[in-house]
């Protein structure tokens, strides 16, 4: 038996019976790391010994005949953008290339206490500004599915790493889509929970009223066993809500879904789109209620994206200036110092977002784009408020393409962007949304979006689990 | 297209040392990616004006021991007696 295809779900099951150890489910997601992963590079760091380790202690605790959790001894990934205490988080970027973490994220520290085993610290492009993975100071990402093209980002390394059996499940960041487009240019599961239900203390901050951490898997019944664990009011987290996920069934013949036009407008793939149309077509055959919406100020939501993510993150990075911790490269006064570290530590995306932010909030451009974009934010919450008087759920496409080729959009960063013109209003409006496998395009897996109201991540999660098994 | 002189001033604001073929990238690329943002201009005022999901609970400022306050001091690259040391700046 290949230990490694198994679900959350299905390790533990084997745990529980004595199949098989921890030790052994590790070993095995190990070996799969040492096959795979010179030629993926889903992983900046692996702590094998770290993670046999906590598998042993796992071990000796599903011995002992206590009760366990469900993900007790099951081998994970983390996002490198979230602290895993003593161990290098890197962000992606060379500027942290040495920095060890002096504390463990809030979700991380929940995950340790269910008794997770950590693997390894995962890809992704730098400080999570990028759709690729090839913003990473460390290498691009290549897709499973097809080693010329990009496992999508900026959470690729850990959609490609539950893509290829490299971890049983991952934690990521989605910030303008960050795990739901790559989850489905490799074909997995991935979670953009309700901004505020998962903590982010600890978590290196790219913009902080849009970030949000969630779990990637190879099911949606993983992503809620997961969800559960990590979520919750935390109090080092100003913003993280009282919530608590409870999962819960939903009856397909009661929901209604909404179908935006503006998703299906130019530019999306035709290929992508008949995937889509035929997921929304399942669900109207067993008996679910499909209504046309319309989102009018969708249109704005890539340009008030791409002005408030660099202005919040602008603002973030100013961190990074040589004297606290990170790379400092030495100056003749104080400025040098910041200068010279910023300019040799950072990558070029990120000095092309770091540029926008400040631009956008410098002096006399502030109303016309910063205090725009927010306005404009507003008007695409307000959308969504609409939409979802009428409807339960929205479905579109995560993306209006499959995986490209690597290199294909480098040179070009708003042909870039664009990747995640689907994605990104759920950011700006606080809301879940799914990416569930829904077909494919030769190789190349294409996710289908489920979109929910506030809070109402059991709602997507169940619906996204008949969309999984139909 | 965005002058030199402007790249070079923002950067300045960014503490962000470029480099001569930096700026005259960046002079390209902001260009394209401001003419972008136009489209906003067409959009409608919000009836609205409340961004945030939920109001903010803080928690009491109090303080307390957190532990890794040496950590902390120890990840910066130049410290001394539990100092984080930087240049003089007079």
């Amino acid at each position: 038996m290949d230990l490694t295809t198994l679900t959350i779900k299905q390790c533990h099951e084997g745990l529980k019976k004595g199949d098989f150890t921890s030790v052994d489910l590790t070993k095995a997601y190990l070996e799969n790391i040492k096959k795979f992963d010179k030629e993926i590079n889903a992983f900046i760091s692996v702590d094998e010994q770290g993670a046999l380790v906590q598998a042993a202690l796992a071990d000796k605790k599903i011995s002992s005949g206590a009760e366990f959790g469900l993900l007790c001894g099951i081998p994970c990934s983390i996002k490198d953008l979230i602290l895993v205490e003593s161990k290098v988080c890197t962000a992606g970027s060379k500027i942290l290339e040495k920095y060890v973490a002096p504390y463990n994220a809030t979700v991380v520290q929940k995950l340790k206490k269910e008794g997770a085993v950590i693997l390894g610290k995962t890809n992704m492009d730098e400080f999570a500004m990028g759709s690729s993975t090839e913003n990473s100071a460390f290498g691009p990402t290549k897709n499973p599915h097809d080693k010329t093209r990009v496992a999508g980002g900026t959470s690729g390394g850990s959609t490609a790493a539950v893509a290829s059996n490299m971890s049983c499940y991952s934690i990521g960041t989605d910030t303008g889509g960050s795990i739901r487009q790559p989850a489905s240019f490799c074909g997995v599961a991935g979670l953009r929970p309700t901004y505020g239900s998962v903590s982010r203390y600890g978590v290196v901050a790219d913009a902080s009223s849009l970030d949000q951490v969630g779990p990637i898997a190879k099911n949606i019944e993983d992503l809620k066993i997961v969800f559960k664990v990590i979520s919750g009011k935390d109090l080092m987290d100003a913003t993280s809500a009282n919530y608590e996920f409870q999962d819960k069934d939903f009856d397909i013949k009661k929901i209604t879904i909404g179908v935006p036009k503006e998703y299906f407008s130019k530019g999306l793939d035709k290929e992508v789109e008949k995937i889509i149309r035929s997921a929304i077509k399942k669900a109207q055959d067993a008996g679910a209620k499909i209504v046309d919406i319309s989102l009018p100020n969708l249109k704005y939501a890539l340009p008030a994206y791409y002005i408030i993510q660099p202005a919040e993150a602008s603002a973030n990075l100013s961190r990074y200036d040589g004297i606290k911790y990170g790379l400092s490269v030495p100056g003749e006064n104080l400025l040098d110092v910041y200068l010279k570290s910023k300019g040799q530590g950072f990558g070029a995306e990120v000095k092309r977002r770091i540029m926008i932010g400040t631009y956008c909030l410098s002096s006399g451009y502030y109303d016309a784009y910063y205090k725009k974009a927010q306005q404009v934010r507003e008007l695409i919450k307000q959308d969504f408020v609409d939409a979802f008087k009428k409807v339960d759920l929205i479905f579109a496409p995560v993306s209006p393409f499959p995986a490209f080729k690597l290199g294909e959009n480098t040179s070009d960063p708003l042909s870039m962007y664009l990747a995640d013109i689907y994605t990104i209003s759920v950011n700006l409006a606080y809301l879940p949304g799914v990416s569930v496998p829904a077909g494919k395009i030769g190789d190349l897996p294409v996710g289908l979006q489920i979109i929910g109201n506030h809070f109402e991540e059991n709602k997507i999660l169940s619906v996204a689990e008949f969309i999984e098994k139909s | 297209m965005i002058s030199k002189e402007e790249v070079e001033h923002i950067a300045k604001l960014a503490r962000l040392e470029l480099t001569e073929k930096e700026v005259s990238k960046m002079q390209k690329d902001l260009t394209e990616i401001l003419d972008y943002f136009k489209v906003l201009k067409s959009a409608p005022e919000p009836k609205t004006t409340n961004h945030s999901l939920q109001t903010t609970n803080l928690r009491m400022d109090e303080a307390k021991d957190s532990g890794i306050a040496d950590k902390l001091v120890n990840a910066a690259p130049d410290k001394k007696d539990g100092y984080i040391r930087v240049k003089a700046i007079l």
